[in-house]
């Protein structure tokens, strides 16, 4: 990204992709999204820390992503009761949620009209800020009673529909508030953040080296590639090249936690839309790939599996040979249950049409990920900044342009099928050597970023080291973030049941964007 | 009225009573077969339903009688279609009182009970859901009320035994007006209970649900009530259906035990191949949107005005 325009200049960051650092004046951070939207970016994450004790206020980042790599906008808002920073959202829609937490984190707030609290729910009192530094955690406070303005429609025959936040299946907690007229949604309006959990607070408590097994459990289906950004984080502040052997492990496990969440998620599709046959057999191809996985791994989803450094296990030839003998039978399974999906015509019906993200929209809003590359946003991060294992593997991008229910559920067959393709080639490719290297001493208050195209999109973790090798501020982001608003948009129009099978097809994380 | 005939009557209906809900751990199982899953236990909507019974009801606040009062009218609803429903013999005394048309009357009077009660407490669900069952409630009856006009006409008698004895003594030969109107009675009975592709037993999402939405706030011995009823219904339609389109093998009269005692194996086996021909229809079925059930159940009449329209001019 090119901010010469607006006199602006970059620092090149840590990070695994390119990354640069752009500190702006308060002034400017909205002409500088202007200036990055006008070429073709989008953004990828909006966090705040507190830097009370070092800058005398607070900063707030803003990182952007276009086919150069990564930019970290930053601006320093003072400590003063009325200092605001300027609206991102007017320009990326994804930021208004992440400015809202921002405040109810950091008390940091923006020049945005809609000033609604989003991670607060009253669980804490409302004039406190967790992330800032002189936070005092340990005071056990009464949770009190939030009153959320929704947003209402009003009209002839219009009336609401509230779900949640505990649900008849068990899944994440989040509540849905439907505006319907008949069957059809007239309008859609999350509230989530029902499981805050304080783990960017309970980060700056951690040593460094301590932070990935955290950070591997900010979302649990993408444990793989939290860990894995987390250590790349840590590795680029500590200039460290990790053994080529870790490296094709790690994209090992990150493929096998893709087939296991696509394999999981088919089936789910199938069984939404009342197809239960579909649910039955894809669950038993997930289970024997998890099954795998805790034989080689030592853990169903390879939790700690991916360290700082490299990998905690290596892979036995015997495990090796299993993983490539079952990569070849799901396979040819898959391609049979495929055939099945998109020859039956009733869940073809529930699919087509359903619930659809025109490509404008996922342009405009931001989508990432899986779901975006469905609705025609082209990127992953494994073809367009091939860094090793992924330079050697070729890895060819699943897409479709349909945006609907279909369009989501194709992209996964491809990817699938691609995954189980990638399983094989690294298996067969796999480098001799070590699987771990230590890593050195890292020098305090620089910024490193870690970002990784998990399952459900591209993962960033940007970390910030502390002296004497503890975390200052360790900001974990995941792709649900972007994609939530997006959801709200695809199910306008559609009518009243088709909403799970919709929320299904995008299966975004509760716990990635509410830490 | 000969006391035989009542005992063959009493028979019949704890028969009703004690078959239904192995119909539907049938049922479950045989989709579960089908689906490469290991099937739950045969006997789970018993141990269900003694399950519900022993635990302590809990009911909203601000539910009125009527609430309270539905799982009973919805099962004595039921246990009086079980009453008139010809499945072992047909000299059924309590028939006499109810004709076909009084039958259809009986689950209309369950539904708009079971939909007043989902609404009493006043949740989106409820609501949501007693709406869809009238919307669905209101395609398959006329329907229904259609297929078993089309029997009533070959029988000319609208009492369901008289129609079993006049359709069991025919000689065996493919009749096409019956052969539409049993394409449109299966049709019909997926839709009346709650089955895929109109609506899916078991389903846990709150917003896609029919059925389920309007019991959603029962418990203990009302939901036991009220599952042994949906189970009741399932085991009436079926009898219906095999009375209507395979009726050989029910006793004629009441006199001859004998043959009613045959007529229990033979019941258990069509009800048997019933249950598995349901299980199969639904495992490769997936389920529609809702507003494809017009189409669904306005192609169910379709077919039912067909065979009387085939009966008519054919006089087949």
């Amino acid at each position: 990204m090119d901010f010469s325009r607006l006199g602006l200049s970059a620092a090149t960051l840590a990070s695994a992709v390119p990354a640069v650092r752009v500190p702006v004046g308060s002034g400017q951070l909205v002409p500088a999204c202007r200036v990055a939207h006008e070429q073709g970016a989008h953004l990828v994450a909006l966090w705040a820390s507190d830097e009370r004790d070092r800058v005398g206020g607070t900063l707030v980042r803003v990182a952007l992503q276009d086919a150069s790599g990564l930019a970290v906008l930053e601006v320093a808002v003072p400590d003063l009761p009325d200092a605001r920073y300027g609206d991102v959202s007017a320009v990326f829609p994804a930021a208004a949620r992440m400015q809202r937490a921002a405040f109810d984190l950091v008390g940091v707030a923006s020049e945005a009209d809609d000033q609604r609290p989003w991670a607060w729910m009253a669980s804490w009192p409302i004039d406190r800020y967790p992330l800032r530094r002189d936070f005092e955690a340990s005071p056990k406070w009464e949770p009190g009673q939030e009153d959320y303005e929704f947003v209402r429609v009003a009209g002839d025959g219009v009336h609401e529909i509230p779900v949640g936040p505990v649900h008849a299946g068990i899944i994440e907690p989040g509540h849905f508030r439907f505006q319907i007229v008949g069957e059809k949604v007239l309008r859609l309006e999350e509230r989530l953040c029902y499981t805050h959990k304080g783990i960017e607070k309970r980060f700056e408590s951690m040593a460094l080296a301590d932070g990935c097994r955290l950070a591997g459990r900010v979302s649990g289906d993408s444990t793989v590639a939290y860990a894995w950004a987390y250590s790349q984080a840590l590795e680029a502040l500590a200039g460290l090249a990790v053994p080529p052997r870790a490296l094709w492990l790690r994209a090992l496990a990150l493929e096998r936690e893709r087939i296991a969440n696509h394999l999981g998620d088919l089936g789910y599709l199938g069984n939404d839309g009342g197809f239960a046959f579909g649910l039955a057999q894809f669950s038993r191809l997930r289970e024997e790939v998890v099954r795998t996985n805790l034989a080689a791994f030592g853990h169903r989803l390879m939790m700690d599996l991916v360290v700082p450094g490299g990998v905690a296990r290596d892979l036995d030839r015997d495990h090796a040979a299993a993983m490539v003998d079952e990569a070849k039978r799901v396979a040819a399974e898959v391609a049979t249950l495929r055939g099945i999906y998109d020859e039956h015509d009733g869940l073809q019906d529930r699919f087509r049409t359903c619930g659809r993200v025109t490509p404008e929209l996922a342009a405009r809003l931001g989508l990432v990920g899986m779901a975006a590359r469905a609705s025609g946003q082209a990127r992953d991060l494994r073809c367009d900044f091939a860094a090793a294992p992924w330079d050697a593997l070729a890895v060819r991008k699943a897409g479709a342009t349909g945006g609907d229910v279909a369009a989501r559920v194709a992209v996964r067959f491809d990817e699938l099928a691609e995954s189980l393709r990638l399983v094989r080639s690294i298996v067969d490719h796999l480098p001799e050597g070590d699987v771990r290297t230590p890593v050195p001493d890292v020098p305090p208050h620089r910024l490193g970023l870690g970002y990784v195209e998990g399952w459900r999109g591209p993962v960033l973790v940007a970390l910030e080291a502390g002296p004497g090798g503890t975390i200052r501020r360790c900001h974990p982001h995941d792709p649900s973030w972007a994609n939530w608003p997006v959801l709200e948009h695809a199910v306008i129009g559609n009518i009243v049941p088709d909403f799970p099978l919709i929320n299904k097809s995008f299966n975004l994380s509760y716990s990635g964007q509410d830490l | 009225m000969t006391a035989t005939a009542l005992l063959s009557q009493a028979v019949q209906l704890a028969l009703a009573l004690a078959l239904a809900p192995l119909l539907v751990g049938w049922v479950n199982q045989c989709r579960a077969w089908l689906s490469n899953r290991s099937a739950p236990p045969l006997l789970l909507p018993y141990r269900t339903i003694r399950k519900l019974f022993m635990k302590d009801a809990v009911v909203a606040s601000n539910a009125s009688p009527l609430f309270r009062l539905t799982p009973y009218v919805v099962f004595g609803a039921m246990c009086c279609a079980a009453a008139i429903v010809p499945s072992l013999a047909t000299d059924l005394p309590f028939a006499l009182a109810a004709d076909t048309i009084a039958l259809v009357g009986l689950f209309a009077l369950a539904r708009v009970f079971i939909a007043l009660a989902a609404m009493d407490i006043g949740t989106a669900f409820g609501s949501l859901g007693a709406r869809r069952e009238m919307f669905v409630g209101f395609l398959a009856e006329p329907a229904l009320l259609m297929v078993l006009f089309t029997a009533s006409l070959i029988s000319g008698s609208t009492s369901l035994p008289s129609i079993v004895d006049t359709l069991a003594h025919r000689e065996l030969a493919i009749y096409p007006s019956l052969a539409f109107a049993g394409v449109a009675f299966t049709m019909v009975s997926l839709a009346e209970n709650a089955r895929i592709p109109v609506d899916n037993p078991a389903t846990h999402l709150e917003l896609t649900m029919i059925h389920e939405a309007m019991v959603l706030e029962y418990s203990a011995r009302h939901l036991a009530l009220i599952e042994w009823a949906s189970a009741l219904k399932l085991f009436n339609y079926s009898c219906i259906g095999l009375a209507l389109f395979f009726p050989f093998g029910i006793a004629q009269g009441s006199e001859n035990w004998a043959a009613i005692a045959l007529a229990v194996p033979v019941l258990v086996g069509k009800l048997a191949l019933g249950g598995f021909l349901l299980a199969l229809i639904e495992t490769v079925s997936a389920k529609m949107r809702i507003f494809r059930a017009p189409e669904f159940l306005g192609t169910a009449f379709l077919l039912a005005v067909l065979a009387m329209l085939v009966h008519l001019l054919l006089g087949s």
